[in-house]
């Protein structure tokens, strides 16, 4: 017992511990809305050297640069369209986690949509098409086809039951 | 027979998905082209590693197509780089180095020891002009035309099967 709870409170220390080690240095803005479009862009922007990370959440060299970066246009002002331009215009579309809609990134944003519309246009079609051919009915040479087909089924079904009718007594 | 045929569409668009996010898959992510390719090479104003007292800005390649690379002291690959980089001088090829986030006496032991491939190296102890360069990493190479203008960009080391590539690539620009 006193081993598991010593392995319970050895856990959770390295739980405590972990966070710590990716530690990300914090840039303090007189301004609240500037430290909230700060925040805002580095959740946004990507990191160039990481495979998937914010620039927010990473310890890369590159990461650390483009936040104090980052920090420094929106002292001087810059807005947060002109910062991302101007990310996009060294690293390219990668650092954006929303990639923007231009003529290589047209199919990405318009396949799920044109494959909706093309769902649910076969879904109409198989179903109109059903429906036509249950409103049309047999033709007579089918419907007498039927008619035959059922007769000796029927008899077949009955020839059976007579046969054991028959022996049981 | 036919409307049989059409029950085979689904499959074969699955393959062709399919095998299309397998070459996906195969890609290297860490592979992507330059946002700067047809950009002018960034303006930057800092001094030459081997003159503290020398500033050089942009015009320093302009006249004549130039191979930037972005290295470093602190950047195991950009030693084994340095064979190639003086094979492409020897064949004729100007060479600029940016010494990017490093000290002055580390950036001057390693061309000490590794040879100096380059006209000139400009210092970039901040990593100011690698920023603005799109760089994350080094070593990279740029060509530069003879305007100015960036015209290929290599991320990795340039390994010795890249040395034709290379030249190749500066002769495109120097017709």
């Amino acid at each position: 017992m006193a081993a598991l709870i010593r392995l319970i409170i050895f856990m959770l220390g390295m739980g405590l511990a972990l966070p710590s080690l990716a530690a990300i240095e914090v840039h303090d803005f007189d301004d609240p809305a500037l430290q909230a479009r700060y925040n805002a862009l580095l959740d946004e922007l990507r990191c160039p050297k990481c495979q998937n990370e914010s620039i927010g959440s990473s310890n890369s060299p590159i990461a650390r640069d483009m936040r104090a970066r980052t920090a420094t246009w929106l002292e001087q002002g810059r807005s947060d369209e002109d910062i991302r331009n101007a990310m996009v215009a060294r690293f390219g579309d990668y650092v954006l986690y929303d990639p923007r809609l231009d003529s290589r990134t047209w199919l990405l944003w318009s396949l799920p949509g044109a494959l909706v519309i093309v769902g649910v246009t076969i879904i109409a079609l198989v179903v109109r098409q059903r429906r036509k051919r249950h409103a049309e009915g047999l033709s007579a040479l089918e419907r007498q086809r039927l008619a035959t087909l059922l007769d000796t089924h029927q008899e077949a079904a009955r020839m059976p039951q007579d046969e054991r009718r028959e022996k049981s007594p | 027979m036919k409307r049989r045929l059409l029950l085979f569409i689904p499959l074969v668009l699955f393959v062709a998905l399919g095998v299309f996010l397998w070459l996906g898959l195969g890609k290297d992510p860490s592979a992507r082209d330059s946002a700067l390719l047809a950009d002018p090479f960034p303006e930057f104003q800092l001094t030459t590693l081997e003159e503290p007292n020398r500033q050089v800005d942009k015009s320093l390649l302009e006249g004549q197509v130039t191979l930037v690379n972005v290295w470093g002291e602190w950047c195991p690959t950009c030693k084994r780089e340095m064979p190639q980089l003086l094979a492409l001088k020897a064949r004729g090829i100007r060479l600029v180095g940016v010494d990017y986030k490093d000290s002055r006496d580390k950036g001057r032991a390693f061309l000490d020891e590794f040879g100096n491939p380059f006209e000139l190296t400009v210092f970039d102890p901040e990593g100011s002009l690698g920023f603005d360069l799109g760089v994350y990493g080094a070593p990279e190479s740029f060509i530069v035309d003879r305007d100015g203008i960036i015209r290929y960009h290599h991320t990795g080391y340039i390994t010795p099967s890249d040395v034709d590539a290379v030249v190749r690539e500066v002769g495109k620009w120097q017709r």
